[in-house]
């Protein structure tokens, strides 16, 4: 806390008065909103909202196609973050040595991070094509199999997910790289000179001690990819084919406009709203006890 | 004697090891950088077929196999996608809501940063909590009653409706806290003795004390309100109003249309290029930005 304070007794309430604003007429109205909408459904003729209770969550909760939709959610969310930064992490343990020019190679990693995942969505879309793409082009030398996304949904979602993990592993090589130059290469020849193999100090030295660049890049992409991915279903696969990618923040969006079910988006928000509380809490709890700083 | 074999013997190892462990080092130097242009070469890639379909003609387009050189017609299909999507019109609102999200949330956490830390008022607690609870929840999880809450107010396609809105986190109010809690106290004494009054101290020793941080902030910010998809599209009906990323849709070819990939793709080059370059320019602020804004 600080000692010096500025005596003003109106002055600090008109500097926080923008950000108070902004917050309750954006954060906190919508948010109460949510709750209460989600105790309604529209009326046939979308002109008033009638009280059904928990009928909403009764629905979702009975409807499979939600279900699905939770995990396809979580199986993306998943391998992008976990195949994202197991590769990164081997890549950037494997090219841990000092050497010149890390600067460099740091720009050409970054700058993917820039592209919009709906236009990382339409390059890959290409990539992936099946009539043009030069993907199903070198698989048709080694497999007869028909890669069409537009056609088979696992297709679809390694599309989506290649796509989001090619806009993150840029940064995530990136901070693997600065998080190992960090650790002190004494302390890994001591391990050697007890007679630790290289994998065995990975395990026991580097693993651990790069835990907070994990738990960092764990965070931040858990957040992209569970939230941030909605331009990219939409502009690529629009949660097809059948709703093979229908993550959650995108069927909310369908039943909301283009459903025009508010009761049943809402519902579905209010649902996403306590996962993210109970995956916030699980993450400091998992911090707390996990990551060594 | 055995103490001088011992001795020998250590020295004996360390001499091999010595000699094993310089051509070793040599090598994982060399891994390294091969490693490392690799994955520079593989992240580049489809960048580079987007660009290189962006220069060609239809028919190169649709030919099997691929070709990966870039062809003659890159202006024709650029002038095209302008045309066709009024790319100008796109970017141009593009770079409004990318600047006022940036611009917009460092002046009012900036502010509310400097209340929170450098005075004592009622409700402090209050006001800090309701700041600091926002980072919970991400605008896709509202997306409804946010839109209920800017039509009610008249806001659906307008700039107000499409800006705003993206205002209402904490990221940057919480950075600006944790860093003005770092300064030394006596710099307020010392302005407060020099007769300066809170506005005064803020404007002149606190904002260019701010500088990185406003613009690792500015960074995020930018690159955030530019590729930002939901919100736009939500909030906007005419295609006079929005914004790139998801104005280039129509431009996208859909199974029963015409392939026409190399405008599609010239237009995706025009609209990547603006956060791209500002992520290159800005690195050392990007990477800054990055880390204080995840903390």
């Amino acid at each position: 806390m600080k000692r010096t304070v500025f005596p003003n007794r109106w002055l600090p309430y008109a500097l926080v008065a923008p950000q108070l604003a902004v917050t309750i007429a954006f954060f906190f109205w919508p948010a109460f909103d949510s709750l209460r909408l989600s105790l309604y459904r529209a009326s046939p003729f979308g002109d008033r909202l009638i009280f059904i209770g928990l009928g909403n969550f009764q629905r979702l909760l009975s409807d499979p196609a939600y279900f699905r939709s939770v995990a396809t959610s979580f199986i993306f969310s998943a391998l992008v973050t976990v195949l994202g930064l197991a590769v990164a992490l081997l890549l950037a343990a494997l090219a841990n040595a000092k050497i010149r020019g890390l600067a460099v190679y740091r720009t050409l990693l970054l700058w993917p991070y820039g592209i919009a995942p709906a236009i990382a969505g339409v390059i890959w879309l290409f990539v992936f094509h099946p009539s043009f793409g030069v993907l199903p082009y070198l698989l048709s030398f080694v497999t007869t199999y028909q890669f069409n996304w537009f056609l088979k949904g696992w297709v679809a979602l390694v599309l989506i997910v290649v796509a989001a993990i090619w806009k993150q592993f840029g940064y995530n090589l990136a901070f693997y790289l600065a998080g190992l130059q960090a650790i002190p290469g004494s302390v890994l020849e001591a391990a050697s000179v007890d007679g630790a193999g290289p994998i065995r100090r990975f395990f026991a030295i580097t693993f651990p001690l790069l835990s907070p660049v994990t738990f960092f890049l764990f965070t931040l992409n858990m957040t992209f990819s569970f939230f941030e991915t909605f331009g990219l279903v939409h502009a690529v696969t629009q949660g097809g084919p059948g709703d093979s990618t229908s993550i959650l923040v995108f069927r909310a969006w369908k039943d909301g406009f283009e459903g025009l079910q508010l009761g049943y988006s809402a519902a579905q928000s209010v649902i996403l709203m306590l996962l993210v509380v109970a995956l916030t809490a699980a993450q400091f709890r998992f911090a707390e006890k996990r990551v060594t700083y | 004697m055995a103490a001088t074999t011992r001795v020998a013997a250590a020295v004996a190892t360390a001499e091999i090891a010595g000699r094993l462990a310089t051509p070793r080092r040599d090598m994982s130097g060399a891994i390294a950088h091969v490693i490392l242009i690799a994955s520079v070469v593989v992240l580049a890639f489809p960048l580079y077929y987007a660009f290189v379909i962006s220069t060609q003609t239809l028919d190169e387009v649709t030919s099997l196999p691929p070709k990966l050189v870039p062809s003659t017609n890159m202006l024709q299909n650029y002038a095209d996608a302008w045309a066709r999507a009024k790319m100008g019109r796109l970017l141009l609102n593009s770079a409004i809501v990318a600047l006022a999200v940036a611009v917009g949330k460092i002046a009012i956490s900036l502010l509310s940063a400097f209340a929170i830390v450098y005075f004592n008022f009622r409700g402090k607690q209050a006001v800090f909590w309701m700041i600091f609870i926002t980072l919970m929840l991400p605008v896709p999880v509202r997306i409804v009653s946010t839109y209920q809450v800017v039509s009610v107010l008249g806001w659906v396609d307008t700039y107000w409706g499409l800006t705003v809105p993206l205002l209402a986190s904490a990221t940057g109010t919480f950075l600006f806290r944790q860093y003005y809690q770092t300064i030394p106290d006596a710099l307020a004494e010392a302005a407060q003795l020099d007769g300066a009054g809170p506005l005064r101290f803020l404007w002149s020793f606190l904002l260019p004390l701010s500088k990185a941080n406003i613009a690792a902030l500015f960074v995020i910010l930018f690159v955030y309100g530019w590729n930002d998809y939901l919100w736009p599209l939500i909030v906007t009906n005419s295609p006079e109003m929005r914004t790139a990323v998801i104005g280039i849709d129509s431009l996208i070819p859909r199974t029963s249309q015409l392939p026409e990939w190399n405008v599609a793709m010239a237009a995706a080059m025009m609209v990547l290029l603006p956060p791209v370059v500002v992520i290159v320019v800005m690195q050392r602020w990007f990477v800054k930005g990055l880390i204080e804004t995840e903390k």
